[in-house]
């Protein structure tokens, strides 16, 4: 047979659709709502961790320096099993619900284990950043008497921020694709749409297909946006 | 020490990669109240880091800095709170781009609570009118010219009421034509007391504004003494061969 049919194992069997659409809407929204809590929970600590790389105390800067080695060394799936049994497997969340479909007791050792992985990510993001932002304006800022701290809270991070802004937007992006991991513990999100659809009406292509297309549709115009912005911030600055 | 004397440097000397480098080796020099010092010299000669050292930006390897009777190279000094007595200006601007012109002026006031924010945007505003830049106060600085930057530059560092201002090659980033008004504004502040060290290419400027010449090379300070017997009557050979050349 060839690909061109609309038998179970066909790519483009979508016959699904009409009764199991709402796994699919669900699933980008789940996916969503975790990618973007995931980073936006990541920023503080990523910060704390940029700063503390670049702080002229060694076992400070080792600290950071071996807590970005293990997340990034190890892979994803290994940091969320043992986030999700290791430390929910003490911590126990109560099963409340949210918005009729996400489960605080899932979402949230999902949301914490990506934002821990996240976080070695964004933070060298914010170091590169930070080490961007002309070295003048730290002793523009020092000259003036400002402390180092002052100096990196209300001149350089303001500057490095706005910099990396298009890498956290890429960041976002990532998480969104790699948050379909959660689906092997159980967490509704799209992946997990795909997988459920699959195995309940033994179409064993078309949800897949499916969910790529959405994938899709979501990174794909958010990462052309986000090269536009890059680019206009970049002519902003040749002015 | 006298009473006038503010700034006191002793046995300077500043090193780089464990020594390889020596851009300071043994420097000395007296500023009093209300002079004004022009540092001379070739390109590497150690003019820059002369400069930064006096406010802490280069810390010295050995030796001594006095500012105001204080040792800012000892230890357990609050380097910040001296900082804000030397107001400095750079060769690049250095405003910060993300700040409109009256935030760069008032940031370190207001944050280092000297002054309220209403208070020190009344003194931003008064600055900005003594160089006639009040309508730019809301721009940012992308929008302003070379000579408009380091004019608020200069006038950024005076909002700490700084009682010495430190210029490292101010004019050399500058078109030529935006060169005049910096060199008058600081010939203005010149003429109204206030204590200067600048290190610069201009010589005639340095001739018409210095209260004193002090010439670098090799990370030495070669000659020390009035701008005419260090323009018009070089004793150094060093200092000979740089001037021929400027010509
Ligand atoms: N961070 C640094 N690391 C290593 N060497 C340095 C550093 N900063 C300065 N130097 C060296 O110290 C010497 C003095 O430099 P400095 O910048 O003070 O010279 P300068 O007189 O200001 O020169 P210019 O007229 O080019 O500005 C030079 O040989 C320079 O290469
Ligand atoms: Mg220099």
């Amino acid at each position: 047979m060839g690909i061109f049919h609309f038998g179970t194992t066909s790519f483009f069997n979508f016959s699904f659709l009409p009764r199991y659409l709402s796994f699919f809407v669900k699933g980008i929204e789940y996916t969503l709502l975790l990618s973007v809590t995931a980073v936006a929970v990541a920023v503080f600590p990523a910060l704390l961790l940029a700063i503390m790389r670049l702080s002229k105390n060694r076992l400070i800067r080792s600290i950071s320096g071996a807590y970005i080695a293990v997340f990034r060394s190890t892979p994803l799936m290994v940091q969320l099993s043992l986030v999700y049994f290791g430390i929910f497997g003490v911590i126990r969340l109560p099963a409340v619900t949210l918005f009729g479909f996400i489960n605080i007791s899932m979402f949230i050792p999902g949301v914490v284990a990506l934002a821990l992985n996240s976080a070695a990510y964004v933070a060298e993001i914010f170091r590169a950043g930070i080490l961007a932002v002309d070295i003048g304006q730290t002793e523009a800022a020092r000259s003036l008497g400002l402390s180092s701290w002052q100096s990196m809270s209300d001149v350089v991070l303001p500057q490095a921020i706005k910099n990396v802004l298009p890498a956290l937007a890429n960041e976002l992006i990532t998480m969104v694709k790699e948050s379909s991991i959660c689906s092997t513990l159980g967490m509704m999100e799209l992946m997990w749409g795909a997988k459920t659809v699959a195995s309940t009406t033994y179409i064993t292509l078309g949800p897949y297909v499916l969910a790529a297309l959405i994938y899709f549709a979501v990174n794909f115009p958010a990462s052309k946006g986000i090269e536009a912005i890059e680019r206009r911030m970049r002519r902003g600055d040749k002015k | 020490m006298t009473k006038n004397k503010l700034i006191s440097v002793r046995d300077v000397y500043k090193e780089y990669n464990n020594g390889q480098v020596v851009a300071l080796s043994g420097c000395n020099i007296d500023v009093e109240r209300g002079e004004v010092v022009v540092i001379i010299g070739p390109s590497g000669s150690g003019k820059s880091t002369l400069l930064r050292s006096l406010n802490m930006l280069e810390p010295p390897t050995r030796g001594e800095i006095y500012f105001d009777g204080v040792n800012l190279a000892g230890r357990d000094v609050n380097v910040d709170l001296h900082r804000r007595k030397m107001g400095m200006v750079f060769q690049h601007f250095n405003l910060f781009p993300h700040k409109t012109v009256l935030q760069n002026i008032t940031l370190a006031p207001v944050r280092l609570k000297l002054r309220p924010q209403k208070e020190a945007t009344a003194d931003a505003m008064r600055l900005l009118g003594r160089i006639g830049l009040s309508d730019k106060a809301n721009e940012y600085p992308a929008m302003l010219s070379g000579g408009q930057k380091q004019r608020i530059a200069i006038i950024r560092a005076l909002a700490m009421n700084p009682e010495v201002m430190l210029f490292d090659e101010p004019t050399s980033a500058l078109d030529p034509e935006m060169v005049g008004e910096v060199l008058d504004l600081m010939q203005e502040l010149a003429e109204g007391g206030m204590t200067m060290i600048i290190v610069t290419h201009e010589m005639g400027f340095a001739k018409e504004v210095a209260s004193r010449a002090v010439f670098m090379d090799g990370g030495a300070i070669l000659e020390d003494d009035t701008p005419t017997n260090v323009f018009e009557h070089p004793r150094n050979d060093r200092l000979k061969d740089f001037l021929s050349k400027l010509l």
